[in-house]
């Protein structure tokens, strides 16, 4: 009888204890953004732990190179943290699909995205979300204001004024006209074919038909992205074959040239290396009055690991990170990655609030390869990559680019087949 | 009658060396052949058999690339042999010169980039051919030959050639300290008499030396090949693992690397990583083979 009533007794403080464990849970965020450890421990976990003073947050950031790797490694051995900062689409789709991310569909505060948004992490029929998307990176061209100026330049809103403006640079001589290599392949592809290919398909609307296979890479509007591409060359300086994503940045930081296809991620570098005045664009549109589309990648989100054994504070911790206030710390502190929820965030950074003004003018849209369309071999991006280089050398002509891609993709993808 | 004694010692002393040799070479090496049999269905391990390896050679989107990857591997190893092998026989040669001045201090100068990091190494020639910031340009123009420049490493056509050049450039040292050792040990005595007999100068090394040093250049030959289809870390270090401009400087290893470990969007399939290290593997043991049994037995050697 005795023992009986030890046992419970001691079976009753276990209980006690883990309900105040349950109050105090500490939780541990996996991440790659080791850039923004003192952005966390500063101003976001303070903010955070303020309101909820029960729950402590440790922010474990790993080598962006090494994040998948490791994160994968620690989620089969048990190890990982109670919250999984995602990468988009296939990556963090695997997560979930392995059982290692939880659903986190009925949590109300996801209310507060677009389905645009949602879509980097969710299910494929989208009836299940994995990741609180946490933000995004919006493409277009920064300017050098100062050149602009000297030169009388206009800022171009259709194609026919951006190669005006551009030919004027160019004769000018004092500038290169626009700082883009293609040596690294990829800002080819990610700085021109999706940032100016929006425009030609329509956003939304052209991605999603590609996916479902109603239009192919053949069709007109993605074919002429690798035309208008190919006019580029005589504008990216001597030697731009050899020229790498780094002696881009520096070209333009320089004040040597005068235009940059950009990302919006560039904003917090180029504000601490520029001495000079800049402006961003958005991709001209073809004709005047046309609506404008714009690549609007989400690019990060956060989601919890399904073994978590603090799962009810870590919903709290994701809720939280759905609220604008959230949204408004973390869009000030790294300009260019721009907060995802519906609710409008007032930055302070001039360049960073001119690209996040776009989205009131304009229609958003994602990458048109990151979605499903890279899951097969050949790869679609990858292709993509080597194709838009291929355009601005003129080593192959836009048509039959466009068919080699869709040949590749037909070769795997059920619906263009 | 004496019973032989089991020798013990000479298993306990293999055994270190064996055991970590095994642990971190052979087995290794064979599970990679193991895997390269598998394929991945619903996140299960199937047997497939030898099914890698045919759609590695005839499904035309991996063959294609397969096929482009030896070829390119063929050029890089053609140009090594034809530039880097006699470049470092002519170096031994002038540095076995009797009267040639401060010979240690060239031989150094030629030797250190072979010490050096791949990473320093490429990443020092990319910002010397650089276009925007490099000294290749300043210095052509110095010469007058401004015209000749192009920025190499981003053309298709010549891209492969300059980094194999750079290789060269890096491992030169390597042929030259071999055969600089080999000439040494030619006895004074040899040479001696062939001037008796009217054989100095060049026509001494052509018929004295160069048959005596060929078994070192035989060794060199299979070390550089050995070397040449395993490479991967100076073309991934200035081309990155999509090895561009248009994969026209992909060699088996960047292949290997990005279909083992994914690249970008792409995610690793090591199964068929795995066939292509296969691949290279039997490529490397069949080069290795046809030099041990077909040349190496061949060569004539000279008691010295």
């Amino acid at each position: 009888m005795t023992r009986k009533v030890l046992s419970l007794a001691m079976l009753s403080t276990a209980l006690v204890a883990s309900g105040a464990l349950a109050q105090d849970a500490t939780l541990t965020i996996e991440s790659w953004r080791n850039d923004d450890l003192t952005l966390w421990q500063d101003k976001i976990i303070p903010a955070f732990e303020a309101e909820h003073p029960g729950i402590k947050i440790v922010f474990s950031p790993s080598a962006p190179a090494e994040y998948n790797a490791v994160l994968n490694s620690k989620l089969d051995a048990g190890s990982a943290g109670d919250l999984i900062t995602c990468r988009p689409f296939d990556a963090s789709l695997a997560l979930y699909e392995a059982g290692h991310l939880s659903d986190l569909s009925d949590l109300e505060a996801m209310s507060n995205f677009s389905d645009v948004a949602k879509s980097a992490w969710q299910t494929d029929d989208a009836s299940a979300s994995f990741c609180v998307p946490m933000a995004s990176v919006i493409h277009g061209f920064i300017y050098n204001k100062d050149a602009f100026n000297e030169l009388g330049l206009d800022v171009p809103t259709t194609e026919a004024e951006f190669f005006a403006a551009l030919d004027k640079i160019q004769e000018d001589g004092s500038y290169i006209p626009m700082a883009m290599g293609t040596n690294d392949q990829w800002e080819a592809a990610t700085m021109g074919y999706n940032n100016i290919g929006p425009n030609y398909w329509k956003g939304e609307e052209g991605r999603l038909a590609l996916i479902k296979g109603e239009q192919k890479l053949t069709d007109p509007q993605w074919v002429a992205p690798y035309a208008t591409l190919a006019k580029w060359a005589p504008y990216l300086g001597a030697g731009y074959e050899a020229q790498t994503y780094p002696d881009s940045q520096n070209l333009f930081t320089l004040g040597r040239a005068a235009i940059y296809p950009a990302g919006s991620w560039e904003i917090a570098g180029f504000n601490t290396q520029a001495d000079f005045e800049m402006g961003a664009f958005k991709p001209p549109v073809q004709n005047a009055g046309d609506t404008c589309y714009i690549s609007d990648h989400t690019d990060i989100g956060i989601g919890l690991n399904a073994a978590s054994e603090n799962a009810e504070a870590a919903r709290t911790f994701l809720t939280w990170v759905a609220s604008p206030e959230f949204a408004s710390i973390y869009g000030n502190a790294v300009p260019g990655f721009f907060p995802l929820s519906s609710t409008p965030v007032e930055l302070e950074d001039p360049l960073a609030k001119e690209i996040v003004g776009w989205r009131d003018e304009c229609e958003s849209t994602i990458r048109s390869t990151y979605q499903i369309l890279s899951r097969g071999t050949p790869n679609l991006e990858n292709e993509t990559w080597g194709a838009s280089v291929a355009a601005i050398k003129g080593t192959e002509a836009p048509e039959a680019l466009g068919q080699q891609l869709q040949d590749g993709l037909a070769s795997w993808y059920a619906p263009h087949q | 009658m004496q019973t032989r004694r089991i020798r013990w010692h000479i298993a306990v002393f293999l055994a270190p060396a064996v055991l970590v040799y095994t642990a971190v070479m052979i087995f290794p090496l064979f599970n990679t052949l193991r895997l390269a049999l598998f394929t991945e269905v619903d996140q299960t391990r199937v047997y497939v058999g030898l099914q890698n390896f045919r759609t590695l050679f005839f499904d035309p989107i991996w063959s294609e690339q397969f096929w482009n990857a030896l070829g390119n591997n063929f050029w890089f190893f053609l140009i090594h042999m034809l530039v880097q092998n006699p470049i470092g026989v002519a170096l031994a040669a002038i540095l076995s010169h009797p009267r040639l001045r401060f010979a240690a201090l060239y031989r150094s100068a030629i030797f250190i980039p072979t010490i050096l990091s791949f990473v320093i190494v490429g990443f020092t020639w990319k910002l010397i051919l650089s276009p925007l910031w490099g000294i290749a340009p300043s210095m052509l123009d110095a010469v007058g030959l401004k015209s000749l420049f192009a920025p190499w490493l981003g053309k298709e056509e010549y891209a492969l050639t300059t980094l194999a050049l750079v290789s060269v450039w890096q491992f030169v040292g390597i042929p030259m300290m071999l055969i600089y050792a080999a000439l040494l040990s030619i006895p004074e005595e040899i040479l001696e008499a062939g001037e008796i007999d009217g054989i100095t100068g060049a026509s001494a090394f052509w018929k004295i030396k160069l048959p005596l040093i060929l078994p070192s250049i035989g060794i060199i030959s299979i070390l550089t090949f050995v070397g040449n289809f395993n490479a991967f870390d100076l073309i991934y270090v200035s081309q990155g693992a999509l090895a561009g401009p248009d994969f026209s400087t992909d060699i088996l290893g960047t292949f290997m690397y990005r279909t083992f470990f994914g690249f970008q969007l792409q995610l690793g399939d090591p199964r068929m990583g795995s066939a292509i290290a296969g691949a290279m593997f039997a490529i490397i043991l069949v080069g290795v083979c046809i030099y041990l049994f077909g040349i190496q037995t061949r060569i004539r050697r000279y008691q010295l």
